[in-house]
């Protein structure tokens, strides 16, 4: 039961830890909005002055990723072997580029998140720009600082954005698709669940790549 | 009207296979697909070539025997169709048309596009049955059923196992398959006792067989003949999770 090896406990895994991290993707980006208030470096302090907070949230996603990860990839090789051959011909009529590609987006998102947190948390792939070495007038890291000038590098904010096209196209499949595994779809909602996860997914992008976007373009300096 | 065909022969199991061009002269357009490919054959067989082995049976949308992929489309591209109701009047003159066999592990190619759909019965012998003693025959009205659930199993027992879901599927599932006779059991009285068990078992020889997981990708409802909708698949879930937390 805890670790399911069934065609529907994995997938039902595979929606729960989905959709508990798409609860933090949607936490993650409300706390991104703190910076056009100003108020990004006291945002950063209230957390880092929480370390029970901080780090049962980051122990929580390690365990959701793992697993996420792991079926992920397990239910990947599975459908392949499947799959053997391919049609010379293919015709996909409602397969979708994003639903065809979930381990490879997948594989851009889990990639982006290492060099994020070595960007941002770990602060070691721009030490120049390194928070924890800068504070502000307050006396606090100087998040703020970090972030305009690392996107103000049009190859970083360039890393950012294709990386949130990959979560893009990760979620418009994705959220859909819990609903699905979970049994919440009905001939009269499934439309509905269909255009609001597309929404949904939309949304996130447009709220994620603003940030880098606002900066890059000399908006927010 | 004249079509060039790209069909896939293959002699055996263990073959490479092979797309052939013929040309197909003089189709009339009220021949069906299967009579078309019937014509291709006297003439093969005139030239002393094998003929092209396809499965058929009923020709009348109603066994699913004839299913193949016609132009990527598993059964075609009529809707809600199979192939041996889908007619030449659908394609032009001068068209190029690609037919393959199903394709999934668990089809194996047993001659050009026939293939072996054994593994569908096995999921059927695992659990898609009801172990009821039959005796002499009940009266009509000794189960009251809800007409909506009535409706609903008869909508899920329209599946006629023919595995264009199967072959339409990124993942090589037969998860619309399984869903369907899941569905239709677990709907009415009779099937609901051992609805747990079934759900269970079905799934697990699914995997058993070679099929692959669900991606909810929807490939299989958009070709099925019979229109089975993935809110089956959906309630196969459903009737998993309440099998698990008995």
């Amino acid at each position: 039961m805890l670790l399911p090896t069934s065609s529907v406990g994995r997938k039902l895994v595979m929606a729960a830890t989905g959709q508990l991290i798409i609860l933090f993707v949607i936490l993650h980006v409300l706390g991104n909005a703190t910076i056009y208030f100003g108020l990004l470096n006291a945002y950063a302090a209230h957390l880092h002055a929480l370390p029970p907070l901080i780090w049962s949230f980051r122990i929580g996603l390690i365990i959701l990723f793992s697993f996420h990860i792991y079926y992920g990839i397990v239910l990947t090789l599975e459908n392949n072997r499947a799959k053997p051959q391919s049609y010379v011909m293919r015709n996909d009529l409602s397969a979708t580029v994003a639903g065809r590609n979930m381990v490879w987006t997948g594989a851009v998102i889990g990639s982006f998140i290492i060099y994020h947190l070595l960007h941002f948390t770990v602060q070691i792939t721009n030490p120049g720009l390194a928070a924890a070495r800068h504070l502000d007038s307050l006396g606090r890291p100087d998040v703020f600082t970090m972030v305009v000038k690392s996107f103000q590098n049009f190859g970083i904010a360039s890393v950012y954005l294709l990386s949130m096209i990959a979560l893009w196209l990760h979620l418009s499949h994705g959220i859909q698709s819990s609903f699905q595994t979970w049994g919440l779809n009905s001939e009269q909602s499934f439309p509905i669940v269909k255009r609001l996860s597309a929404l949904a997914a939309i949304v996130l992008f447009v709220a994620y790549v603003a940030v880098p976007v606002v900066i890059a373009t000399g908006i927010l300096k | 009207m004249n079509l060039t065909l790209y069909v896939w022969r293959q002699k055996g199991p263990k073959d490479a296979g092979r797309l052939v061009r013929y040309e197909a002269k003089d189709v009339s357009p009220d021949m069906s697909f299967l009579e078309m490919l019937d014509l291709v054959n006297e003439g093969l067989v005139r030239k002393g070539d094998d003929p092209i082995a396809f499965d058929h049976d009923c020709r009348e949308g109603i066994c699913g025997m004839c299913a193949q992929v016609i132009n990527g489309i598993p059964q075609g591209p009529q809707k809600k169709t199979t192939v041996c109701q889908l007619h030449m009047r659908h394609f032009k003159n001068g068209d190029t048309i690609y037919i393959e066999p199903l394709r999934a592990r668990a089809f194996p190619v047993i001659r050009d596009l026939v293939v072996d759909r054994g593994s569908l019965d096995k999921i059927i012998q695992s659990g898609g049955y009801i172990s009821a003693h039959t005796g002499g025959v009940p009266d009509g009205n000794a189960i009251l059923i809800p007409k909506d659930d009535a409706d609903r199993a008869m909508d899920a027992a329209e599946c006629i196992g023919c595995g264009a879901c199967v072959a339409a599927c990124p993942n090589g599932s037969a998860m619309l398959f399984t869903a369907a006779k899941v569905t239709q059991l677990a709907t009415l009285p009779q099937g609901r006792t051992e609805a747990a068990r079934r759900v269970c078992v079905m799934t697990e020889e699914m995997l058993g067989q070679g099929f692959g997981n669900c991606g909810n990708h929807y490939e299989c409802q958009a070709v099925c003949p019979k229109d089975i909708k993935v809110q089956f698949i959906a309630k196969l879930n459903r009737e998993f999770i309440k099998a698990r937390l008995k």
